[in-house]
């Protein structure tokens, strides 16, 4: 079942980098999404799957008595889960805005920063 | 590994901490909660603009007190910590202060307390009702976090808590140039963060534990090579985050947009988190990846040394040639890394707090020449020196102190520098970061030749004087001229009196070097001599 799972983590992010590696935004938010899920399915399954029971431990009890699922990657995937998805929906806006503003969704044709053909420095000293 | 036996050390006497903490040690809370707090009751009063500036400035002023206090602490009783939740570490999240963190935390306070009166010299009306000041403080609590938080999930948490309120700084003018700077800011740091929680994912399955010291103990019985792959993960993560070349394209791209108090703020403290979290994961966390890595480090702060100020003598806009010595920065602190020995850890300590000083000033005046010029075009400015000289020396003076020449501050810990890579016979780390400090005086005075010394602008009119120039407002005087030159000031005589600096580098560096009281501080050391 890891094993299943790896090969399905690594081809999301194998289609993650593809995406993110094209010059449209819009692809790039696609892979942004994508590589945010891979890592979450990477931490679950670095967590070692089990069929066991879920981790609650009975009244007057220290310890619970079976062998129970591993909780921390389930609180870690949920923390990264949203601020992935909050600073997502940010990127998203972002984008949004700046196709209104710029006049542009591809990185090639998004040159106010970084002039293109940017001016030869001043040679008087 | 460790992970299925998360159970068994469950058994009695139970996970929790017995009693509560001593609130003397509540002091690590302070530098990280204040400005958080503050931050939460400035979004609530955002219809009440005349508050945000006094609220923030008083929060500020008492965080600075608490970073202070903090670092006094420490540097008497060794590392400082509390873990969250009464659980025992590692269960609960640690926070933990040695001296490097209480270090860069303090110098962090200080500069978004000097930024803070420098935005009211040039702040709209418009940004503050948008949240400017709450941004602020947000930024300085995820950056206090990231230095005091002794839990890898958590250092994580604080890179986002810092990345969403740097998006939300950058865009505040909504400026065109601001979106596209964003665009690529954002998008190249989520990625950063992103490869950051893959290494987290990694270690919590080979190590089991995430909290810092708990790592430290654990991983030297790490028997699979799995381990080197991982701090290579964290290294392009970190170094990504710290603009080391060649993953530095978006600093650039960005630090240039955004109103010169913010990229101030960025260009002095977010880099240097990246730095801060370089050397924690490779000599605490997984030291025998140093080794591993040294060469790849060497090259990559070699390439950083020299590329940087070349990159900075080809712009035309002075704030991104800033941009491009902020970056020559860090590859000090990199060739610090890389040579590795107590005195590079010593040498990397001081020059980052350099560097947080120094760039940050720079940035600062650089936007009151803007003010002036109504440019940052270098080919359109000339004539400041006749406009006003106290810019022209502070420049030159912060010019100086980057690129490290006597008696000004940056010129201590490239001394550090060069004599460790001479105590390690890495001659080649030594000539780098000579020809660094050159480049880096070529590229700044050149800066300095065509702002201040000439007359007027570029072509045939060079020798005639620039009427464009308009003098600073009342206001930018008294809230920009007075700040920056007050750092200035403390800079110029931090640079003549660095004793203070080389005791606290020196400290900072033993800490490093001796992990063991950090992770005696965490678990309480009786345990520690247990096992």
């Amino acid at each position: 079942m890891e094993i299943a799972l790896a090969f399905l983590v690594g081809l999301f992010f194998a289609v993650a980098i593809y995406l993110l590696l094209s010059r449209s935004l819009i692809r790039m938010l696609l892979g942004i999404a994508i590589i945010g899920n891979g890592v979450n399915l990477l931490i679950f399954t670095v967590g070692r799957l089990t069929r066991e029971v879920p981790p609650i431990v009975p009244d007057g009890e220290y310890a619970p008595l079976e062998q129970i699922a591993n909780p921390l990657p389930q609180a870690l995937i949920l923390t990264a889960i949203v601020i992935g998805f909050s600073l997502f929906a940010f990127l998203l806006v972002l984008t949004y805005r700046a196709y209104q503003e710029l006049d542009a969704d591809n990185t090639d044709t998004m040159r106010v920063a970084e002039p293109e053909d940017s001016p030869r420095p001043p040679l008087s000293y | 590994m460790a992970v299925s036996s998360t159970p068994k050390n469950l058994e009695l006497p139970p996970a929790m901490i017995e009693g509560a903490t001593a609130a003397a040690d509540w002091l690590i809370v302070w530098p990280v909660a204040l400005p958080m707090i503050g931050a939460a009751i400035l979004v609530m009063a955002r219809k009440r603009p005349e508050w945000q500036a006094p609220f923030a400035f008083t929060i500020l002023l008492a965080t600075l007190v608490a970073n202070f206090m903090l670092y006094m602490r420490v540097q008497g009783e060794g590392p400082l910590t509390m873990t969250m939740g009464n659980w025992l570490p590692p269960y609960g999240i640690s926070l933990a202060a040695d001296s490097l963190s209480a270090l860069f935390s303090l110098v962090s306070a200080f500069i978004m307390l000097v930024v803070i009166l420098f935005v009211q010299s040039e702040i709209e009306v418009r940004e503050n009702k948008f949240g400017y000041h709450p941004l602020l403080l947000l930024l300085l609590a995820g950056v206090s976090g990231g230095f005091l938080t002794g839990d890898l999930f958590n250092l994580y948490v604080w890179f986002e808590v810092m990345l969403i309120a740097s998006f939300g700084l950058l865009i505040i003018g909504g400026r065109k140039i601001q979106l596209d700077g964003a665009v690529k800011y954002g998008f190249l740091n989520f990625l950063a963060t992103t490869f950051f929680l893959i290494a987290i994912g990694f270690t919590y399955g080979l190590v089991g534990t995430l909290n810092m010291a708990d790592i430290a103990l654990k991983v030297p019985q790490v028997e699979s090579g799995a381990i080197y792959a991982v701090a290579a993960l964290f290294f392009l993560a970190f170094a990504m985050k710290a603009a080391a070349f060649p993953l530095n394209s978006w600093l650039p791209a960005s630090y240039h947009a955004p109103d010169p108090a913010v990229s101030a703020v960025f260009a002095g403290l977010l880099t240097k988190v990246g730095v801060y979290a370089l050397v924690r994961t490779h000599l605490l966390l997984i030291p025998q990846s140093h080794a591993y890595l040294q060469l790849l480090i060497e090259i990559i702060a070699g390439f950083t040394l020299v590329l940087a100020p070349l990159g900075a003598m080809a712009q035309t806009n002075a704030r991104r040639a800033l941009g491009f010595l902020v970056i020559g920065g860090i590859g000090a602190m990199m060739a610090g890394l890389a040579i590795g020995t107590p005195t590079g850890i010593f040498g990397l300590a001081t020059y980052a707090v350099n560097s947080m000083l120094v760039m940050t000033a720079l940035y600062l005046v650089v936007g009151l020449v803007e003010r002036m010029g109504g440019t940052s075009d270098i080919r359109k400015l000339g004539g400041l020196y006749r406009a006003n000289s106290w810019l022209s020396i502070m420049f030159i003076t912060l010019v100086f102190a980057v690129a490290g020449l006597p008696p000004l501050l940056g010129f201590w810990p490239k001394m550090v520098l060069v004599q460790a890579g001479i105590e390690m016979s890495n001659y080649w780390m030594v000539s780098l970061i000579l020809l660094n400090s050159i480049l880096t005086s070529i590229a700044g005075t050149r800066l300095w030749a065509h702002i201040f010394w000439r007359d007027g602008r570029e072509g045939v009119n060079s020798e005639q004087i620039n009427t464009r120039i308009r003098p600073l407002p009342p206001r930018a005087k008294v809230w920009g001229l007075w700040p920056a030159g007050m750092l200035v000031a403390f800079i110029f005589v931090a640079g003549l009196v660095p004793q203070p600096l080389f005791k606290a580098g020196a400290t900072a560096a033993f800490a490093v070097y001796d992990p063991g009281e950090y992770v005696g501080a965490v678990f309480g050391r009786e345990a520690v001599a247990q096992e």
